[in-house]
């Protein structure tokens, strides 16, 4: 290899070089290749992405350079990973040992199940910093102060001494990277670091991190399936398929013209915020769904009886309807109550206030008087491999309502499940087939299939797009528009993803701790948002294009601190809504 | 914790006041006439009447409740039928014993069924996996009366390393607990095994690895506490089987405990005797359950006592 091709752009030698990776994992039917011939430099200092569906290889990468493959299936079968001088393929798990965290570390995920919830925070700091001996048994704590200052947690010093469940997401991924930086390391990988995380956090956790590899001078490895994370973050991009690497590009040529079909595509697929089109405008049509004043609260018990002590406040005075045909979206963060309000739908919690499905009033309906509402009324939620049976064909389970409704039986079950599996895209040859032999994507199709088997007149879609590949939603959505136009469906669509919402909502409401804070019409809240939540909300989305650098969060300090939980006799203050404009209320 | 502490203790008495409720009507469901058995086959029916109308056995089945309940608030368990003593000196000479048997038992069923479980989960799928939960399923499925015969025959018998039978010295006591323990060691195995496997799964132990630990400090700090939680509660539990296990246990090393105080009572229906036995041995295992209860959140930070 020429000293010119060891080289990176500007002529900075790599902290790490990859070439020709291959890993092989066992299974069933023999060896297969999950990684092939794999080829890429890091430079010190700089952020690279790799970026890929699921299935990529992207993370079994990040695994073989950390040498946590795991054993003894996965194991790395060709290449070379050179650390500096160090060939990490040939080294022992002693040798290894003395590489991990001290000149490569890793963030997860996941912060709260990569974090042991056993020992304190300091302790899994201290930890590390002994192990490799960073400073001495004594100087340790004040060591993991200093790191818990670095990653800019609130209250460091109380931190310390807390468990992983006491903190919240955010900090928890933040404790993670105090860790990961501990040694000071050369290279940072980032698995998916803020795919768990909301929004918000998620810009200020990218943050964190540029500002730490600014001052550390480290080279990250930003692993992620956010096109919109790849174009904040990166400077170079290498894009893997399954397996493979299709393009390598620095960030800014690969979004503005990107040479294989497969990154064009991908790139395509993404759903960027303001781009969507206008929604087909139909006339004024009936209300199916009237919600009024919903409240949903669950009892905390404690105490010497055990009698409740308090309340969490889930959903708190929410009203909004939906017509015939429309969609209306239901956006907020984790335990803003969108969820909650899909399942009071459905009758699915105890819920005060008043629900009018198809003009009937659901409300003090007993399991079998709900049985009749529950047919205009239908769910598709978000993790398709869950809600499935895998025990059951999938033929079986789309005809399955049908059988307890006692809509139909016999031939004509067979020939309703070939119809809806039509209608989903979906072969009908594959109803006699089980969950595990079908895609994530077709199993939200058979999802779907069994949600539209009643010939329901709503269907709640609760994150039901999250958990998929971008080419794979795009594709789900599209179904969902399509299946709308032709049976004129109405959609409750609960999302965290703005740019998802903008695409298929009609009207939008916004919700913080179980209340309202905005509502109106798409273009109304998302194009021209009035409350500083929303606000905040819409500046939080990662932009897919890297010319465009997103603008500083508004400052809403103290927002995450507010918690829904009240003592029994006391309530949350109502917040009032004030019409802006017609169809346009904000809270005040 | 210490309202937790309040409400878990009035929680137990409750519950102890249910069962005095149950053994006090094994006196009604049991087919023998308590007057009867005191005064002896070839009493007349005079005396049994007299004795009956002494016991107060005629009085409504409250009052004789509410004796029964103040007499045990007073450390009363009535008297045996057959020895001439106070139930509750028959039991207080007796536990001692039991309960030295029960705490080895405990100790030697987690020091060996940990042990296994830890080394069948590092190791699994592998020969010594293998070979460890074979020696495990025997351990559970073998009766405990054969176990015991077993090692009284091979280490007493022909070894003469330990005593046939008795009470007095630690040698005494090593047979009767390897015993009692090697059936909650088989079950310890398997679940600490399973336990461990969970957790070697999880990202945790991705994480620890990711530091740069040794695998030593990954097992023991990490991996151990973790997988042990779950094995807690079980102990609580436990202390109900080991009641079970006791009566055959100490009939066969002739240990006197309240083991062998309840299957003489059993075999010639001393009422009084088992409805002591029973009193102690469920106080045993409600309070083995609430010291597991209390065990677990020193251990567990995330269990709320609150």
């Amino acid at each position: 290899m020429s000293d010119a091709e060891d080289r990176g752009p500007g002529g900075a030698r790599p902290v790490l070089t990859v070439r020709d990776l291959s890993v092989q994992v066992a299974t069933d039917a023999g060896a297969k290749t999950v990684l092939d011939g794999l080829s890429f430099d890091l430079i010190a200092g700089e952020t690279l992405a790799l970026a890929g569906e699921s299935g990529s290889g992207k993370s079994m990468t990040a695994l073989a350079i950390m040498g946590l493959l795991p054993k003894p299936m996965a194991r790395v079968s060709g290449g070379t990973i050179r650390l500096g001088d160090t060939d990490l393929t040939a080294l022992s798990e002693r040798g290894y040992r003395q590489i991990r965290s001290a000149r490569v570390a890793m963030i997860f995920q996941e912060p709260m199940t990569s974090l042991n919830p056993l020992m304190t925070v300091q302790r899994q700091l201290c930890e590390v910093l002994l192990e490799h001996r960073v400073c001495s048994r004594r100087q340790a704590p004040k060591r993991a102060l200093r790191l818990l200052q670095d990653v800019r947690l609130t209250e460091p010093e109380r931190r310390l001494s807390q468990y992983p469940h006491e903190l919240s997401g955010g900090m928890r991924q933040r404790v993670m990277i105090a860790m990961a930086l501990a040694c000071d390391p050369e290279i940072l990988i980032a698995d998916e670091p803020t795919t768990a995380l909301d929004v918000t956090v998620q810009a200020e956790i990218l943050d964190l991190i540029r500002t730490l590899q600014a001052e550390h001078g480290t080279a990250v490895l930003m692993i992620t399936h956010d096109m919109g994370v790849v174009a904040e973050m990166a400077d170079r991009v290498v894009v893997l398929r399954e397996g493979r690497q299709e393009e390598a590009a620095p960030v800014r040529d690969l979004f503005a013209a990107p040479k294989t079909d497969y990154a064009r595509t991908l790139l395509a697929a993404v759903p960027r915020l303001g781009t969507a089109p206008d929604r087909p405008v139909h006339p004024e049509a009936q209300k199916i769904v009237e919600v009024d004043d919903l409240s949903v609260r669950f009892d905390i018990a404690g105490g010497l009886l055990n009698r409740t002590v308090a309340r969490v406040h889930a959903v708190e005075g929410v009203s909004f309807h939906i017509r015939e045909r429309e969609t209306l979206a239901l956006v907020g963060e984790s335990g803003c109550g969108k969820s909650t309000i899909g399942k009071a739908l459905l009758g699915l919690v105890p819920w005060d206030g008043s629900i009018r499905i198809g003009g009937v009033q659901t409300r003090g309906r007993s399991r079998a008087a709900m049985r009749p509402v529950l047919r205009d009324i239908q769910m598709v939620f978000q993790d398709p491999g869950a809600s499935l049976d895998a025990r059951m064909s999938v033929g079986e389970q789309v005809v399955e309502p049908m059988r307890v409704h006692g809509l139909a039986s016999g031939s004509e079950l067979g020939d309703r499940a070939e119809w809806l599996f039509r209608r989903v895209g979906l072969s009908p040859d594959m109803l006699s087939r089980y969950p595990h032999e079908f895609s994530g994507g077709q199993r939200q199709r058979v999802c779907i299939a069994r949600a539209l088997s009643l010939s329901p007149r709503v269907i709640i879609a609760d994150e039901s797009v999250s958990a998929l590949d971008v080419s794979v939603q795009a594709q789900v959505l599209d179904l969902l528009q399509e299946l709308q136009e032709q049976d004129g469906l109405s959609y409750l669509f609960i999302s965290h993803d703005m740019a998802v919402i903008e695409q298929v909502a009609d009207r939008v409401v916004v919700m913080r701790l179980g209340q309202v804070m905005e509502d109106g019409t798409r273009d109304a809240v998302l194009r021209d948002p009035q409350h500083p939540y929303t606000k905040r909300l819409l500046a939080a989305v990662p932009v897919p294009d890297p010319t465009r650098t997103r603008a500083p969060l508004p400052d809403t300090a103290g927002i995450e601190e507010a918690s829904p939980i009240f003592p029994v006799g006391s309530a949350p203050a109502r917040v009032e809504l004030r019409q802006m404009s017609p169809g346009h209320r904000v809270a005040h | 914790m210490w309202g937790y502490l309040l409400r878990r203790l009035f929680e137990s008495a409750l519950i102890l006041l249910g069962i005095t409720f149950v053994t006090f009507l094994l006196l009604y469901l049991v087919p023998a006439d308590p007057a009867r058995q005191i005064a002896g086959r070839s009493a007349t029916a005079a005396t049994v009447a007299n004795i009956r109308d002494q016991l107060g056995l005629n009085d409504p089945l409250v009052t004789q409740y509410w004796r029964y309940l103040t007499g045990l608030a007073q450390g009363d368990m009535g008297r045996s039928y057959l020895q001439r003593a106070e139930v509750s000196s028959l039991i207080a000479s007796r536990l001692p014993a039991s309960l030295l048997l029960m705490v080895s038992a405990i100790v030697t069923e987690l020091i060996i069924g940990l042990t296994i479980g830890v080394v069948a989960a590092l190791r699994r799928n592998r020969p010594v996996d293998h070979t460890l939960m074979i020696f495990s399923f025997v351990a559970i499925s073998a009766p405990q009366f054969v176990i015991g015969i077993l090692l009284l025959y091979v280490f007493a018998v022909q070894l003469g390393w330990f005593p046939i039978g008795g009470y007095g010295t630690f040698a005494h006591l090593v047979l009767p607990s390897v015993t009692l323990g090697l059936l909650g060691a088989g079950w310890y195995s398997r679940m600490m095994r399973s336990s461990m496997i969970e957790v070697l799964n999880q990202d945790l132990v991705r994480t620890a690895r990711a530091k740069g630990l040794s695998k030593l400090r990954i097992v023991t700090r990490h991996v151990m506490p973790n997988a042990i939680l779950p094995i807690i509660a079980m102990i609580g539990i436990d202390i109900g089987l080991f009641m079970s296990g006791i009566v055959v246990v100490e009939s066969v090393f002739g240990w006197p405990g309240i083991g062998q105080l309840a299957w003489q009572a059993i075999q010639r229906v001393d009422i009084p005797v088992i409805m002591g036995v029973t009193m102690v041995s469920a106080t045993a295992i409600v309070l083995g359950n609430l010291i597991a209860d209390l065990v677990a959140p020193l251990i567990d930070p995330r269990i709320k006592t609150k």
